[in-house]
């Protein structure tokens, strides 16, 4: 079947089969970001904003997306940046395979609570898993990102 | 010239960071060519069995199928897939297809074709006869079973480890200080338990991945997320029995690695592919097969025998390990001597010991190297036996450690005579105590809502590369306009390498660290490193930097030198500059990375190798908070503080990043992680949805401080800091539990069913 959607801003049509999933279609139209993890939606690593909310890519089927606006870090490399700048910060990338998505939620996050609780963040952020860091220097640098957000925005 | 300490222990983001945060095409799949074939890998069914008939022709005809491989299509000599030095430890036990298959998921057939949906339905497609066999599933029963895991003649041990695979043996051994059985007869107190820690699986993000290509010379290409691409070179070579002038390795940015990538678990099928065909191949794993059949952590069970006198002195240590190695023998016969060698030492001063071990051969998933490589099942037991050590004599459990510890200057028989030249041990355990506040809250606080909170404390060693064995290369190249290329051969898997060893060179050299550019590793190109594996990269290759960069700062005085007519001894450099002694003339590196390519006879480029006679250990403390619900038996982590002393931090992000997310895997391996099986040996937890890691609301609270020692052999003086930290989480959140409940749990992970049970059996 051919959908048509928009992805990262730009007009994108093609043909998809009833199974394709939209991880795959995602990567297949270059945005290299989007990883998987698992195939059981359990890691997170795949996420991406479906009409601005976050979904899993890998649990996603491409249909779904027909008609849909679809986001991956590839089309917010300012966020991306500002963000990860942070993690860098601490040096809470250390494979940065689980990154990508992590970003994605936190951008996500943003959008739908405010000021959150460490506690809040945490929560929202349970679905990315990170085998590397143990989440400390990740929680560090989200804590640090959103600070800063808040001091700019309040003088 | 005088050396700057500018980098050096200064928190720099990794030099890669800004790629990998933006989400940049880095990874082997995301660099893939877009026209290789897909390669999957048809699996048994059964845990043993021999292979009678195998129909392929069917599948053959499905449209796109390019290539199915079955056993007699494969090389006939026997290799491993252990990624290390030669000759390797591990028996040659393994074919790349074998028609005898020796646990559920072993390798039956290699499918090749143009799309994943091709391949998929080749895969359904493929006859299979079976004659299934009785397989060994329990590994106590393994050794001197009369069914045999590796009945060939065609296997092999290259070297002495005490393997005999007519008896199910990958190696045993024996290790001893004075006369244990005596010393323990005379002590007043034995604890005499056995431990039982389980496979776990390293759960790298990335699972295993490989693309192969031939190049314009005839030559493979292998592209493999892995943390041995030398190893990988060699073991390809074997495999498939070509030429190792034949292969090239490239390692590209990794997805994590944890020692699983220290096996080549998956390179061999699309190599084995793109040599027959000549087409470019690529293998990715699922989840379910990097669950099913991997390189998991050996399961040990563990007989402690620990005495002491009635003031907690401890004489002697008495630890029997009996390793699962599974299928295959990869990395069997060395991680089980971690399991001594890196526990026993932390009590050094104890008059003997003995450690025997017996790694055998069952119909389970083949095991293989995860972090900590033994020392964390070793740890797990005698850091226990300890624990119950102390409640038993009713002392505090760190009291007991400050009279025992190993301390700067002590011998360490156990471990191979060395001395602990550097050891801040003591001051990890003061500075851990201050920051849980233990005396305030050991052992235990009733909460008085049917919860106790308690607290447990272990102690933690590892190396810093194998000694004697390990290799570590440099290269350094000086540029036009005066940059330097790094090229080290060593492999960063997230581990930050090429950024602590560019740190490195810039303090050696004097120069900014965006004046030195890293080149990841190409067998082609990089010198020869034994690869990312045994802690051995910051010490060893670090090591191998500090060597480089003497031997470059001489080649750019004798140029500079040339340059302004003067001798060796009448100028230095000062990084920027070669300039005369007597402040009559210089030359700028700029000047001199330039002129050099012209009319020039001396290269500006050193290679340099290192390697060492010691393996300096470094040490942590740990210590756990949980809360236990006393009526369910459920238990939570609060807290975890851990105090390392790892020399000097290279880096201190990267080196407390390393510590918690080690940490948060030791807790993991401590409380939900486990590998089971059917009755029929299949996985049971075959996904992310049975096999629990931690996620960020299961770890609790990690504090990491690091209390340095000096280790004069090491650079800057540093030692290893990547494995150590993943050992004490078991035996501190044990101790912990038991403290809370009075309940021991002595198989891994601790989970609420048997905290519960215990309380039952308790009560
Ligand atoms: S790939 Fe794991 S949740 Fe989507
Ligand atoms: S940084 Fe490697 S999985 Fe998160």
């Amino acid at each position: 079947m051919e959908i048509q959607l928009t992805l990262n801003g730009k007009a994108v049509k093609d043909q998809v089969g009833a199974d394709t999933l939209l991880l795959d279609f995602v990567r297949k139209h270059g945005c290299y970001s989007v990883k998987r993890g698992c195939e059981t939606s359990n890691c997170g690593l795949c996420t991406v904003l479906l009409d601005g909310k976050p979904v899993l890519s890998c649990s996603t089927l491409a249909a779904r997306a027909d008609g849909c606006s679809v986001t991956t870090l590839e089309g917010v490399q300012e966020k991306a940046e500002a963000i990860g700048r942070f993690l860098a910060g601490e040096g809470a990338e250390q494979c940065g395979f689980c990154s990508p998505g992590l970003i994605m939620n936190v951008i996500a996050m943003e959008q739908e609570l405010s000021e959150p609780s460490e506690e809040e963040i945490r929560e929202y952020l349970a679905g990315n898993l990170c085998r590397c860091t143990g989440y400390m220097g990740q929680m560090r640098a989200i804590g640090n990102y959103l600070n800063r957000k808040g001091e700019e925005q309040n003088g | 010239m005088d050396r700057t300490v500018r980098y050096v222990g200064s928190p720099v983001p990794k030099k890669d960071s800004m790629a990998l945060v933006t989400g940049k095409p880095v990874y082997t799949d995301d660099i893939a060519p877009a026209d290789c074939l897909v390669v999957k890998v048809l699996r048994s069914p059964y845990a043993h069995a021999l292979i009678d008939e195998i129909h392929t022709e069917t599948a053959g005809k499905v449209p796109g199928i390019v290539s199915i491989l079955t056993w007699k299509d494969v090389p006939k000599k026997r290799f491993t897939m252990a990624g290390q030095t030669y000759p390797e430890p591990s028996p040659y036990d393994r074919l790349i297809l074998d028609r005898r298959v020796r646990f559920v998921g072993d390798a039956v057939a290699i499918v090749a074709g143009e799309t994943e949906e091709a391949v998929d339905k080749a895969l359904k497609l493929i006859k299979v006869n079976y004659q299934v066999l009785t397989p060994v599933l329990d590994f106590r029963t393994a050794k001197d079973n009369e069914i045999l895991v590796h009945p060939e003649d065609t296997w092999q041990s290259l070297c002495p480890v005490g393997a005999d695979n007519r008896r199910n043996l990958v190696a045993s051994g024996v290790d001893s200080h004075g006369d244990v059985d005596a010393v323990l007869a005379g002590c007043d107190y034995v604890i005499e338990e056995t431990y039982h820690t389980k496979a776990n699986q390293q759960a790298m993000m990335e699972t295993f991945r490989t693309f192969t290509t031939m190049d314009p010379y005839g030559r493979l290409v292998v592209t493999a997320s892995t943390q041995v691409p030398f190893h990988v070179r060699r073991i390809i070579a074997h495999a498939l029995d070509i030429p190792k002038a034949k292969v090239r390795v490239i390692k590209p940015r990794i997805g994590g690695g944890f020692g699983a990538k220290q096996t080549v678990v998956a390179e061999v099928y699309p190599a084995i592919v793109t040599w027959l065909t000549g087409r470019p191949a690529k293998i990715i794993y699922s989840r379910y097969e990097s669950q099913i059949a991997s390189s998991p952590r050996h399961e040990m069970e563990l007989k402690v025998r620990l005495g002491a006198d009635k003031n907690g002195i401890i004489k002697a240590i008495d630890l029997y390990t009996l390793s699962n190695s599974g299928a295959f023998g990869e990395h069997g016969p060395t991680t089980v001597g971690l399991s001594g060698h890196k526990s026993i030492p932390l009590y050094a001063k104890a008059e003997a010991f003995r450690f025997a071990y017996d790694v055998v051969y069952t119909n389970r998933m083949s095991a293989g190297a995860y972090r900590g490589y033994g020392a964390t099942q070793g740890l797990f037991a005698v850091e226990s036996a300890v624990n119950e050590l102390a409640d038993r004599l009713h002392m505090d459990p760190v009291k007991l450690r400050e009279l025992n510890m190993v301390r700067e200057g002590d011998v360490m028989p156990a471990y191979y005579g060395e001395t602990a030249g550097s050891c801040a041990l003591d001051r990890c355990m003061a500075r851990a105590k201050e920051m849980m506040d233990w005396d305030k809250k050991f052992p235990a606080r009733d909460m008085g809502n049917g919860k106790v909170r308690a607290v447990g404390v272990a102690m933690s060693m590892q190396g810093s590369a194998i000694s004697g064995v390990d290799v570590g290369s440099v290269t350094l190249k000086l540029n036009d306009d005066g940059f330097y290329s790094l090229m080290i051969g060593a492999a960063d898997m997230g581990t930050g390498c090429d950024t602590t060893l560019a740190q490195i060179a810039a303090d050696c050299l004097c120069c900014d660290l965006d004046n030195i550019i890293v080149h990841g590793v190409d067998t082609d190109v990089s010198p020869y490193d034994s690869g990312s594996y045994a802690s051995s990269t910051a010490y060893l290759t670090g090591g191998a930097v500090v060597k480089t960069c003497d031997t470059m700062i001489k080649k750019i005085m004798e140029k500079g030198a040339e340059y302004l007519g003067a001798s060796m001894e009448e100028v230095d450099f000062d990084g920027k500059r070669v300039y005369c002694l007597d402040g009559s003339r210089e030359i700028s590196l700029r000047d001199i990375g330039n002129q050099a390519m012209c009319n020039n006879g001396l290269a500006l480029e050193a290679t340099e190798s290192n390697t060492s006679p010691v393996s300096p250990p470094p040490f942590m403390v740990g210590m756990a908070e949980v809360e236990v619900d006393m009526e369910t038996g459920k238990t939570e982590l609060l807290d975890y503080v851990a105090v390392v002393d790892c020399g000097t931090p290279l880096n201190p992000n990267i080196a407390r990043v390393q510590t918690e997310g080690g940490l948060s895997q030791g807790i993991g391996m401590a409380m939900y992680e486990d590998v089971t099986y059917s009755a029929q040996g299949r996985v049971l937890e075959d996904s992310f949805m049975q096999y629990k890691i931690p996620t960020r609301q299961d770890v609790g609270t990690i504090r990491v401080e690091f209390e340095s020692s000096y280790e004069k052999t090491g650079p800057f003086g540093a030692k290893s800091i990547g494995e150590v930290v993943i050992n004490t989480p078991s035996p501190a959140i044990a101790s912990a539990v038991a403290h809370a409940t009075g309940v021991y749990v002595r198989e891994l992970p601790i989970t609420p069913e048997k905290i519960y049970k215990g309380m039952v059996e308790h009560s």
